[in-house]
Formats: C-alpha cells, structure tokens, sequence
C-alpha cells in the first residue's frame, strides 16, 4: 500500500513539474512542430507528382520523435534531482527502490504522451487527421515508446556522473535512433546497409506501428510491431530499474 | 530497546582509506547527541550508514533497535534526517515539497496537513507556504529543510549541519524547535556541527571523532577542564592542523554527496 503511496506521489511530482515548466514544454515542441511545417509542406510540394501525401507520412514519426525526445530527456531529470539533492531525500524514504523507478516511468510517460498529445492537436491545422479509431490503437503503441525510453534514459543517467554528458547521448544515441526510425522516409527500397540499420532501431517498429494504426499503411505487420516494441520495452524498465538500483545502493 | 543508536566496531573503508575505524557509540534514547570533528573526520560517513545510505564494510550498526543492513527498510521508517547538502525540489512550493514527504512517510490526509502546517509554523515559513522553493533565500531553504526533517516526528533524527550560513536569529528558533521536538516528543537527535557552541548549548553529550575514531565521548562539562571552553578541549584533543582531505577521499565524497548514501 505504501509503495502504491509512493508510485502515486512520485508520479504526481513529475506531472507538477511539467505543468510549472510551460517555457521547457513550448521549447519541446518547436522541433517537431518546425519539422511538420517546413519539412512536411516542403517535400510535400516537391512529391505532390507522384500522388503520396508526405504530411501524413511524417506526422505518425513526428508523434514518434516528440515521445522519445520528451521521454529520454527523463533521464535529465533524473541527473538533476542527484545533482541538486532531491534524489537523496527520496532515496533515504522508507520506498524501495522499484517504486522509485516506477514513479518515474509513469511520470516521464506521462508527460511525454502529454507533450504527444499537444502536437496532436496541432496537427488538424495543418491539414493532417486521422481517424478515432486509429487513434486508439496509436495510443497503445504510445504507451509503449514512451515507457520503453524513459527507461533507457533512466538507465543513461544511472551510467552518468553529471548533466554535461547527457547533450552527448541527445546527439549520437537519440538523434540517430531517429533518423534510421523511418520518421522520415520510408523503409522500402533502401540500400542494404541502411535497411539493417533502421531493422535494428527499436524506434522503427513504434513509427511503423502508429503508421499503420492511423493511416493505414505500414512496412510490416502490426502485431509484429507490437511485439518486437513490447519487449524492448520490457528490456528497458528492467535495464533502468537495474542500473538505478545498482547506482543507488551499490558503493 | 534502550539505546537509539548503537553501533559496534563499525568500518568503511575506501580503498586505502579507513573513513570509520572500528567506530562504538551508543546514544540513548531521548538524547541530544553532538558529533564534533574536523573535516574528514569521518561524521558523515557515519551518518550515512546510519541512515542505511552507505554500506558498512565490518562492524555492526543499530538504530531505533534495527539493524542498518538487515533491517534497512525499519531503520528509514525510524529516521528523519537534514542532509548537510540541499535535498529539496526547487520547483515545487513549500507545501508541496512537505506534501510529498508526508506521502512517503506514509501520512494521510488531515495527519498529514496537520503537520505540514504544524511544521511550516515551526520554522515561520506558513505565510510562504506557496511560493516556489526557487524563489526562497537560503536561510529559508535551509529552515524548510529542518521543517521537512521533524515532520514525520521521527524516533532518530539526525542533523548534519543543520545551522550552516544561518543568521543567530534562526539558529536560535531551529535550536528552540529541536530541543522542543526531543522534550515533547521524545525524538532523539544526532547533530553535527563545526559550532562548537551551537553544541555546547544543545547537547547533553557529545563525540569527538577524529581519524574515523571518537577519541573522547561526554557532558561538554565534563570534557571542560577548569576555565576551558568546549572549543579548547575540541582543539586539544584534535590538534590546530587544518586536515586535508585526502584526494581520494575527497572524490569518493563528492561520489558521495552526488547520491548520498
């Protein structure tokens, strides 16, 4: 019951903090919004020949690219509260370990489907929706992205002494982990050693399932989807529940 | 069940270099305890494996009756601790910083509110119960803290510097409140401090530790000899050298202080 206490609070700490932060959440979401606006309607206009709707093809991978963004900056925080202290106080709470880490995975996730959500909505005016249905299936592998990351991003911080790292990690973990997602572009036809790349990036099968979910059409089917993203996910809350535990107890 | 703490050869070592060396201390129950040293003396090496922190490498630690390695999660559950370094969230109120600690610590509802308040009005922060912790002055964090430590009126409390950079005025009103809690309550109090007076004033008893060691352990009227104040037997028994922390031991604490443990 207390650790039930303890999920709940720590949860409820990280969605105060993502309410207070307005500036950080306008910060995040000019990225994505930039890369819908220009990127989209440029290439957009140059496809338009061949009939394909570019928008809609990048919107599922931009929802993508806010989740993991949003989800392993988490990690930040996590490097933040030891740096100023908070963690301590939390650490030294009558609350085992894997709650801790448990109301953080909630949290972060939580708030990243928030900051999901946000572009979104945004979307329609843009000229892109999807249909209801769609969205709900899209929201289960939403779920999924966004705890699968916020435990990678745990498990960083636990490797981390401090903050100065972390940019590191944004720019050759997270940043191509995008890219070879199929955010972007499409998987078909790619030159061998991109396509195995992109089949390696746990990302891929997120964008290729909320894809399918919302506009139909994916490279593989959804339930294989689902099921390789599952169980990155599963790896993800174990990796970052170990290493934090390890970093927290260990000498 | 008599002693709050009681530890029995307790060590840490890192490395090379013994932090606490086969450490005996037993404070009673209802005790304000001062633990005196210089620095890399050792004292919050102890602290931290007395708050189940930091691991021992031999020896034996009990708090509250509970034993530091076998029964962590007791030990927690008996403890409030003022850590020497900050530990709130700035982004958050007062409130809602104490908010989150009564959750941990298992309170409910008005319990919980009852002592929020009653903790907020200890340290005069009610009137800005509101405001972002960012925003406070470091006096006023520092007596949030405080506030946040005799919340959960703990059977242990401990105190790690809990004075340090505050005018005489709040380190007046955070002495009232401790010795307020230990006569009311019963809470026993574990202090450190490098005011020797603050522990002259406040402590029925204090340690002297030194090298990892408590070289002398009383009443600061029975350390004194005639016309000595505490200070001078402090310097007499630990020498006038300024220490150095050792380089590895100085990172190790800085390892330390990252996680606290």
């Amino acid at each position: 019951m207390s650790e039930y206490t303890a999920i709940k609070v720590l949860w409820k700490r990280e969605l105060l903090r993502f309410v207070r932060a307005k500036s950080r959440i306008a910060g995040s979401l000019g990225m994505p919004l930039f890369f819908l606006l220009f990127l989209g309607t440029g290439l957009n206009s140059a496809i338009s020949g061949t009939g394909g709707n570019y928008m809609e093809f990048i919107a599922p991978g931009i929802i993508g690219m806010v989740l993991m963004f949003s989800s392993v900056a988490n990690g930040l925080i996590v490097i933040m509260d030891r740096q100023f202290g908070f963690l301590k106080e939390v650490l030294v709470a009558p609350v085992s370990r894997l709650s801790i880490v448990a109301g953080k995975i909630f949290g972060g996730a939580t708030t990243s489907i928030a900051q999901a959500a946000i572009i979104m909505l945004i979307m329609p005016f843009l000229g892109v929706s999807f249909a209801l249905s769609g969205m709900i299936t899209a929201f289960a592998f939403m779920v999924l992205i966004s705890i699968a990351f916020v435990g990678l991003g745990i498990a960083i911080a636990s490797k981390m002494e401090d903050m100065h790292g972390f940019q590191l990690v944004m720019n050759f973990l997270v940043m191509p982990l995008f890219f070879l997602s199929g955010a972007l572009f499409p998987l078909t036809n790619l030159p061998s050693w991109l396509k195995v790349l992109t089949m390696i990036d746990p990302l891929t099968y997120g964008i290729d399932g909320m894809r399918g979910a919302l506009t139909g059409s994916s490279a593989m089917p959804l339930w294989m989807d689902f099921g390789i993203l599952a169980l990155f996910c599963a790896a993800m809350i174990a990796l970052g529940a170990w290493l934090f535990t390890k970093k927290s107890t260990g000498n | 069940m008599e002693y709050a703490i009681e530890t029995e050869k307790l060590t840490k070592k890192y490395g090379e270099l013994t932090a606490v060396d086969g450490l005996d201390l037993r404070i009673k129950r209802g005790e304000i305890f001062g633990l005196l040293g210089p620095n890399g003396a050792g004292k919050t090496t102890l602290i931290s494996m007395l708050c189940t922190m930091l691991e021992p490498t031999s020896g034996k630690a009990r708090v509250n009756g509970f034993d530091v390695e076998t029964q962590a999660s007791e030990v927690r559950k008996s403890i409030g601790i003022v850590f020497q370094d900050p530990s709130l969230d700035d982004e958050l109120t007062a409130w809602e910083n104490l908010d989150i600690h009564g959750e941990l610590y298992g309170m409910r509802g008005g319990a919980k509110q009852k002592a929020i308040e009653n903790a907020l009005q200890i340290v005069e922060l009610y009137d800005k119960k509101d405001e972002l912790v960012k925003h406070y002055s470091g006096g006023m964090k520092r007596r949030l803290e405080i506030a946040r430590g005799l919340m959960h009126a703990p059977a242990v409390l401990f105190l790690d510097e809990p004075t340090i950079g505050l005018d005489p005025q709040t380190r007046r009103h955070i002495w009232d409140s401790v010795r307020k809690m230990n006569r009311e309550k019963g809470v026993t109090v574990i202090l450190t401090t490098h005011y020797i007076d603050e522990a002259d004033v406040l402590c029925g008893r204090v340690g002297i530790v030194d090298h990892g060691k408590i070289v002398a352990c009383d009443a600061p009227s029975k350390l004194k000899t005639k016309g000595e104040s505490l200070e001078d037997v402090f310097l007499r028994l630990t020498g006038s050298d300024i220490r150095e922390e050792k380089a590895s031991n100085q990172t190790m604490r800085l390892r330390m202080r990252a996680w606290n443990r």
